[in-house]
């Protein structure tokens, strides 16, 4: 197992260094002067130009700005924001715990909803409840994100008053924050509403995040199993004389899971990418909403950052998911 | 009447294929009305989709009270919102067509080129592609735009971008399963070159997939295409583009939910088609292809 993991880290190495060249080639790309860019109305004198160039290290030789900016990378350096002139780094730390709670509640919504689903249509193949699910799943599939926020909220927050607008918890409650995770920080913040305040904050957005992953979950679960409960071996399972649940649970399903968890894999990468749509409709304080302000701001920095994190975030969660592989199918442990 | 003649064309075999899918025949004819419309956009649109009719600001639909003169109502601006959904789905269709093209192309002649040049170029095109993977689909957009700025042209090369991977490694895995074939080999020996092998021999062989990609990719341009204009990195206003209309609409949620709900319906029922469509493909083109997303 830990030749495995040797393996699957050294193969991220080239993906990992071509992450950072991306990032990296972000300011450097822009057509022109950058610096003229990123300051957009904002006129410069020649003076301070040159100090933002030299501050910038636009002034070195391509190749040694690059190992600049992977020797800062390697001290935890994300650089600084143009426009607070705060650390990059000290930014994300208070914003990324906001995404991952969102993204986490919409994976939860589409592994447990999704593999649900799909059991229940591959069990009932061909019936109305299958059909429905299917149906519901390609809805689901072709969803405008920001759309089905807009129109959640203007039913179940405008129309009905049920759940909150935007943010992340009450503003009646002044909720220390400890960890970051609104739904840790309010739970043991000691007051009972204030942890039903963060829950109906994140159900809508989470919702609306979740909403592809499930029927794409939903889906997979669903094909997969069907091709599972044709194989030999549940046959002769069944012909053992087990019990219908354990040739389901333990002989169909988990060999059903495999392809299943690719895709939930997959799906971290565009819930990423929802986030950034969920957030801003959403008033979510994450990094998704963070990047497009800092576009529309011409903060470079910043947006570097985030890429760069964003991409980290989807190859780990992926580096996970091929480890967890290994876990269900010992033969891609020994490898090709 | 010959033999041969009782035996189904290729076409009409596909077309029984897809016709049984009764989902994806009403997809197809609704998909066609919807590109139609949007083709025709300019003879058929009311009024101009850039007007601003300063008197008629958020008039409400006619079956919500409003007038036959502007049949889906107005927008904050006074647009009229028939017109801005018929010329923004030349838009929308127009960038997903392009950004299709786009993608498929050098993607499929980069995949054939990996998979005929297995030592040296295929790790180096493969790991590239790895390396776009890992930015989902709409960050690898915001991050072109971020570069070339926003606008029409843009978008379509920024989702052309992302699309790019998934044709290649199609492509790739298509002809690494055809070009063992004994067809291949033979043809191989009777003297064709590279291109001829890569092109007429092995490419016709490998459409399949690539065909139910295209749909998918198409519909995801489509979201991606109004995910941009949404977020203000899209189209620019004041072009009419699905996604752009619903920019400014959070506003007026709870005065005029038309500007709402129809251009987010439009997008959902024309995406919805296009995946149903694709559905329909697959099961047409190839019945081993799974039925996944």
């Amino acid at each position: 197992m830990l030749n495995f993991l040797a393996r699957k880290l050294l193969a991220l190495v080239p993906t990992l260094l071509g992450i950072t060249l991306l990032a990296f080639g972000l300011i450097r790309l822009i057509p022109g002067d950058p610096i003229e860019v990123m300051m957009g109305e904002r006129r410069l004198d020649p003076e301070a130009h040159a100090a933002l160039v030299q501050r910038l290290g636009l002034d070195q030789p391509l190749h040694l700005q690059y190992f600049d900016y992977l020797a800062k990378l390697a001290r935890g350096d994300l650089g600084e924001s143009m426009v607070s002139r705060e650390p990059v780094a000290r930014e994300f730390a208070t914003l990324f715990p906001a995404t991952l709670e969102l993204a986490g509640v919409a994976l939860l919504l589409a592994i447990v909803l999704g593999l649900l689903l799909g059991l229940l249509a591959a069990l009932k193949r061909g019936s109305l409840l299958d059909q429905g699910v299917m149906g519901l799943a390609t809805l689901g599939h072709s969803m405008p994100v920001f759309w089905w926020g807009l129109i959640l909220i203007m039913y179940f927050s405008v129309g009905l008053g049920w759940t909150p607008v935007s943010g992340r918890v009450s503003i009646i409650y002044e909720v220390e924050v400890h960890t970051g995770f609104m739904l840790i920080d309010s739970w043991f913040w000691g007051e009972p509403g204030a942890f039903a305040s963060a829950c109906l904050h994140l159900l809508l957005p989470g919702l609306v995040l979740g909403t592809s992953s499930t029927a794409v979950v939903a889906r997979m679960t669903r094909s997969s199993m069907l091709e599972v409960l044709r194989e030999d071996y549940v046959r002769t399972a069944r012909a053992k004389g087990l019990s219908p649940q354990r040739v389901l649970v333990v002989h169909a399903l988990r060999n059903a899971l495999i392809p299943v968890l690719t895709v939930i894999g997959m799906q971290t990468g565009s819930l990423l990418a929802g986030a950034v749509l969920t957030e801003t409709i959403f008033s979510w304080p994450g990094i998704g909403k963070w990047l497009i302000e800092a576009i529309a701001r011409r903060d470079y920095p910043v947006v570097q950052a985030g890429i760069l994190i964003s991409a980290c975030t989807f190859i780990a969660v992926n580096l996970v998911v091929d480890l967890l592989y290994g876990v269900v199918n010992p033969r891609i442990r020994s490898g090709r | 009447m010959s033999a041969e003649s009782s035996l189904p064309s290729p076409a009409r075999e596909f077309w029984s294929g897809f016709a049984a899918n009764r989902g994806a025949l009403a997809a197809l004819v609704f998909f066609g009305g919807v590109a139609l419309a949007a083709l025709l956009a300019p003879w058929i649109a009311p009024h101009d989709p850039v007007e601003q009719y300063r008197t008629q600001m958020l008039v409400p639909p006619v079956w919500d009270g409003g007038s036959w003169r502007f049949i889906f109502g107005t927008d904050e601006l006074g647009r009229d919102l028939l017109s801005r959904l018929l010329h923004g789905g030349r838009v929308s269709l127009g960038i997903g067509l392009a950004s299709v093209l786009l993608s498929m192309i050098p993607g499929v002649i980069l995949g054939l080129m990996a998979a005929f040049h297995q030592r040296w170029l295929s790790p180096v095109v493969m790991r590239a592609m790895d390396i776009m993977l890992a930015l989902p689909g709409l960050l690898l957009a915001i991050c072109v735009i971020t570069v070339l700025g926003p606008g029409l042209v843009n978008t379509v090369i920024a989702i052309a971008i992302g699309a790019l991977p998934g044709y290649t490694r199609l492509a790739r895995a298509a002809a690494l399963a055809e070009i063992e074939r004994e067809y291949v080999v033979a043809s191989r020996v009777a003297g064709a070159g590279t291109l001829r092998l890569m092109f007429v021999a092995v490419l016709p062989n490998c459409l399949a997939p690539l065909i139910v990609n295209a749909t998918l990719s198409f519909s995801a341009a489509i979201l991606e295409t109004a995910g941009l204009g949404f977020l203000g990195l899209g189209v620019q206003a004041p072009m009419a583009e699905w996604g752009g209309m619903l920019s400014s609409a959070r506003d007026y949620i709870q005065r005029a939910p038309w500007v709402v709900t129809l251009p987010g319906l439009t997008i959902l029922a024309t995406v919805l088609s296009v995946n149903l469509m694709g559905d329909g493909l697959r099961d047409a083109l190839d019945p081993k292809l799974k039925r996944v997303s």
